[in-house]
């Protein structure tokens, strides 16, 4: 499934990928401060602006997979594909809401996870295990995906391939990956993302403007997919560019609960707590937008393969076979580096983040309590490396397609923190063990529906003779909230403990607003 | 800043408006009218692209 070599494409990805490497590993040195402190190496000492926020977040979370997996959804599917952009929208208003709240609380407390955050609210550090466990389980399939993008795009550029010396390209840029996160921590990734996320826009606007001219036009281009979609033979997977009536539900309720599940995802957790004020978080919820119209823009791409005639053998080809066909060697080489890249930074921050999550939560309160935060730094330097290893041993042995699978079972995991965390940083009206139960009855049904469904997002409720089709996530989260609702004034009448609030409604403010004596600067 | 807290946290409700319109496609899933080559599906959730960061923006001003 190789490609053949060009050399020209591959000069210039390996110049480009050269180049990341070594901010990579200067990083250490940026902001220089006390690398074996979990608050420097994790959260980089809590001191990004707005701008490099800006970076680092969009970096965070338009992973390479992203721009690979949408286009070739709506190469696949069509209009059903695009949820992503209406998720990649709704998602900011949302944040706006609550992320300078967790950041402000954080930043009080020295909070390093969401989960040290529910320690802190509820006072129970299991409701916490269940938040950094979910995590954890979430993000490690998610970082797997990031090595599938990677490897679409190795073998796109003719390297790569089948056995043990094709995978060696992937086993490189990961050794690469894992020491230099492993030395310099979240600085890495926000550096890298700065270069990354230049390269993308540039990749994006070159061929959003280029392609639909040399194909004539988006009118055409989306002539040419409701040909093929009517084209397709009886048995085919249905697909349309206009959404149609059965698919609504599906449609609207993947963008609402991938958009609530969005920020309670580790790496987006430490991505809003390494900024330095409430501020720059509140300003980024305005500004990060930016990277969903690219997002958007993207997806059509999907459309244009169809448009450029191209014969793909998978869908996930279809933006790398795109820019191989219509554009010279050099910026073809230039883009793949731009999605490799774009592999690497979300694949070191979220290793950082399950890195963090483990050594706060789980090795801190149940294996070491007198760990010093030197020792916490060095566990969480020594588990990203085992966490980002054992993606890359997942990805060898076993088909992408189990990746997959489990990271749209992990977006179904994740939604059911939303009321630990969410909810708890607004109120504390529900009981912690309330809480816990119903987000072990979530976890429960949402897995149990993803099998019952043979691993599709989306599970059928029946109601007076009408199947709604929905997002699991989003069913399983209304069983998590009746289930907390209903048994909070159960344990709160059998005399069961609230637990301590180690915060206050000031914490969540920000300073200016807190009430502290603040002077004016004009 | 205090005391202005309560109606500032008023603005915060239009953040619902972007949600609202692009949780239910049947007020979108339409071809037409076409705008530029894009059926309206597709410039319409463009367009709320732009609506979104500009109710956000206004949120923003209005709640600092």
């Amino acid at each position: 499934m190789s490609a053949p070599i060009d050399a020209t494409a591959l000069g210039v990805f390996i110049a480009l990928f050269a180049l990341v490497t070594v901010l990579g590993f200067i990083a250490a040195r940026w902001h220089k401060a006390d690398l074996s402190h979990i608050n420097e190496w994790g959260l980089a000492g809590r001191r990004f602006g707005t701008l490099i926020t800006w970076f680092l977040i969009g970096g965070d979370l338009y992973t390479a997979y992203t721009f690979i997996a949408v286009p070739a959804a709506v190469y696949g599917g069509g209009a059903a594909g695009f949820f992503a952009v209406p998720y990649t929208i709704v998602a900011y208003p949302f944040f706006f809401l609550i992320a300078p709240r967790l950041w402000n609380v954080c930043k009080r407390h020295s909070f390093v996870t969401a989960a040290d955050f529910v320690e802190g609210r509820y006072g129970d550090r299991n409701l916490a295990l269940a938040v950094a466990i979910t995590g954890i389980l979430a993000t490690l399939p998610y970082i797997a995906l990031q090595l599938i993008g990677m490897q679409v795009v190795i073998s796109s550029l003719g390297i790569g391939g089948s056995g043990l010396a094709g995978d060696l390209p992937l086993f490189v840029a990961f050794v690469v990956l894992a020491t230099y996160t492993y030395t310099s921590g979240l600085r890495a990734p926000a550096m890298i993302a700065l270069v990354k996320d230049v390269m993308i826009y540039v990749t994006v606007v070159v061929a959003v403007v280029a392609v639909p001219m040399k194909l004539g036009g988006f009118a055409h281009v989306f002539a040419a997919a409701d040909a093929a979609f009517a084209a397709r033979p009886p048995g085919a997977p249905p697909a349309s560019v206009i959404l149609q009536p059965g698919a609504y539900w599906a449609y609207g309720t993947l963008a609402i609960g991938s958009a609530m599940a969005l920020f309670l995802y580790p790496h987006a957790v430490t991505g809003i707590l390494a900024a330095s004020r409430g501020d720059a978080v509140r300003r980024n919820a305005v500004l990060l937008p930016a990277y969903s119209l690219a997002l958007g823009l993207l997806a059509l791409f999907g459309y244009m393969a169809i448009a450029a005639g191209l014969n793909i053998a998978k869908p996930n080809l279809a933006v790398p076979a795109l820019i191989h066909a219509l554009f010279p060697s050099w910026f073809a080489g230039f883009a793949f580096a731009a999605i490799a890249v774009g592999a690497l930074v979300p694949a070191a921050i979220m290793s950082i983040a399950a890195a963090n999550l483990w050594t706060r939560n789980v090795y801190k309160p149940f294996i070491n309590p007198r760990a010093t935060p030197q020792q916490e730094g060095q566990q969480a330097k020594l588990t990203s490396l085992v966490v980002k290893f054992g993606a890359l041993a997942f990805v060898l042995a076993f088909s992408s397609q189990y990746a997959i699978n489990l990271q749209l079972l992990g977006g179904v995991w994740m939604l059911q923190t939303l009321p630990a965390v969410v909810l708890g940083l607004f109120t504390r009206a529900l009981h912690r063990t309330a809480l816990l139960c119903g987000w072990f009855a979530g976890m429960a049904t949402g897995t149990a529906m993803f099998l019952a469904t043979g691993f599709k997002p989306t599970f059928a409720l029946h109601a007076g003779g009408i199947a709604v089709a929905a997002y699991i996530a989003v069913e399983a989260l209304a069983v998590n909230l009746l289930l907390a609702a209903l048994l909070t004034p159960v344990f709160d009448r059998a005399g069961i403990a609230r637990g301590t609030d180690a915060t206050t409604a000031g914490d969540y403010e920000d300073e200016a607003s807190a009430g502290l004596p603040i002077p004016t600067i004009a | 800043m205090k005391t202005g807290s309560r109606p500032a946290n008023a603005w915060r409700w239009l953040l619902l408006i972007p949600v609202l319109a692009l949780a239910f496609p049947a007020l979108y899933a339409r071809r037409d009218p076409v705008l530029f080559g894009f059926p309206f599906f597709y410039w319409y959730q463009f367009a709320w692209l732009f609506g979104s960061a500009a109710v956000t923006l206004l949120v923003y001003r209005k709640t600092r």
